[in-house]
């Protein structure tokens, strides 16, 4: 492996987004499993645990804004961008490649370049994770901040508690996704290497 | 003439004592109108006189009420003075708690007994012989505090739990109140030993509903989960880690080859 084979991949905005964004749901599932469990001798109280999840919602409230509307304005958008045509093809090859190929010294069936930064299944799982789980989550999360403005009763269950339902299911979803992504990031060129990109910003092909 | 002295008869007629004549409890003089200034003077039976060491009435436990109401601070301050009928009117009282199907009905029933007086500068002077304070600002360190007016009763904080009553009736003095969020928002929720340990109630709100699917007390942070999530989010949680590990033991092994 030479110094040629590697890319610019992570501009410094985008590595200063990516650890904002972290830190901060970081800290929503700590304090969201903290409050689920609610300890009731814990380390830190009750409401000092709530007041951070508020606190760290509405950073990483703003920090999805910038997510969003930076996608919109600038070209980033681009690399999330999925073909319809071979669609569940391309998932399958993707996850043969981790489950069979790479112990079979199988080349990666999409290798990252200049105009490819994500395969197939980091899209399907970043859209699905930034388009549908962080959308949900921020809008239950907003409503169970204003609790006054849930509707009192449907289908015979109180609003706040659907709400609440739906908001932890989504953390929920979010924190393995956390747990996957973190764990895929270690097949690299190294188990470090990816890790190490994304706070250099320089990927090893 | 005295609103006070006015009694609603429809009330009445839907209370626990509807099959009452008035004479029943009061002198049989009251069957003259207007009645005479000093009948109001006259004593009147206790609830005891009536519904102490009596089998019928025993699954209500009077006597214990009696017994945990003079621990409370109401009869430490007040003495004998204050009685059951300062929060039970025996002319209207409806055993809400009981018999409700809604646990904001029983909320919203329960808290107007305590309003009456400490939301009413007269009524609360009367027996206290000072103002009342603002419910409102003292309960300011309170997050959500109507939603939590709405959906709690004020004895939920203000009493000492008592396994064996339905009610707890030992109303504690403001600074043994409970301002601990983690008492309701836990595991152990103290509300699952008082508001919400009608069990009867449980059975009758699950009737018809997908409720007794997904949970069955209301919401309190997390705890409230409905066990069939918990269950179903720990079993992904496993799968996730096992193969995790399991991917990782492969690339070990592979890498020693």
């Amino acid at each position: 492996m030479g110094t040629s084979e590697k890319i610019y991949f992570y501009p410094l905005w985008l590595r200063i987004w990516h650890a904002f964004n972290a830190l901060g749901i970081l800290t929503l599932i700590i304090t969201g499993i903290s409050m689920q469990s609610s300890f009731e001798t814990a380390i830190i109280g009750f409401n000092t645990v709530v007041n951070l999840h508020n606190i760290a919602g509405i950073l990483v409230f703003i920090s999805y804004l910038l997510f969003f509307t930076g996608n919109l304005v600038t070209g980033n958008g681009k690399y999330y961008l999925m073909k319809i045509k071979g669609f569940f093809k391309n998932l399958t090859k993707q996850g043969t490649y981790y489950a069979w190929g790479m112990f079979h010294g199988q080349k990666s069936p999409f290798p990252l370049s200049e105009k490819r930064k994500f395969n197939p299944l980091q899209k399907i799982s970043y859209l699905l994770v930034m388009y549908f789980a962080v959308p949900i989550v921020i809008i239950t999360g907003i409503a169970l901040l204003f609790p006054e403005i849930i509707i009192d009763q449907t289908w015979g269950l109180s609003g706040v508690f659907l709400t609440a339902i739906l908001h932890s299911t989504m953390g929920f979803l979010i924190s393995i996704f956390l747990i996957i992504h973190l764990y895929i990031a270690s097949v690299g060129k190294s188990p470090l290497d990816n890790y190490k990109a994304i706070i250099s910003g320089w990927h090893h092909l | 003439m005295n609103p006070y002295y006015i009694l609603d008869t429809m009330a009445i007629s839907a209370g626990v004592h509807k099959s009452f004549d008035c004479t029943d409890c009061h002198n049989s003089e009251y069957k003259t109108y207007p009645h005479k200034s000093d009948l109001k003077l006259q004593p009147l039976s206790t609830c005891l006189d009536c519904h102490g060491g009596d089998a019928s009435f025993a699954k209500y436990k009077f006597e214990e009420i009696e017994k945990e109401f003079k621990k409370s601070v109401h009869f430490k301050v007040y003495g004998e003075y204050f009685n059951c009928s300062k929060c039970h009117s025996q002319h209207t009282y409806v055993a809400t708690a009981r018999n409700s199907t809604n646990v904001l009905d029983i909320v919203d029933y329960n808290n107007k007994m305590c309003l009456s007086c400490h939301n009413d500068m007269k009524k609360y002077k009367l027996v206290s012989g000072h103002a009342n304070p603002k419910l409102v600002v003292i309960h300011d360190w309170l997050p959500n505090q109507e939603l939590h007016f709405r959906h709690v009763r004020c004895i939920e904080c203000h009493t000492e739990v008592r396994d064996s009553l339905m009610v707890s009736h030992n109303i504690l003095s403001k600074d043994h109140a409970s301002k601990k969020c983690a008492e309701c928002h836990s595991a152990n929720s103290k509300l699952k030993a008082s508001l919400y340990k009608y069990q009867n109630l449980q059975k009758r709100t699950e009737k018809g509903t997908i409720s007794s699917l997904l949970t069955n007390s209301s919401y309190t942070i997390g705890t409230h989960q409905s066990p069939l999530l918990k269950l179903l989010s720990i079993l992904i949680f496993l799968a996730v880690l096992s193969g995790i590990i399991i991917h990782s033991i492969f690339r070990i092994i592979k890498k020693k080859k």
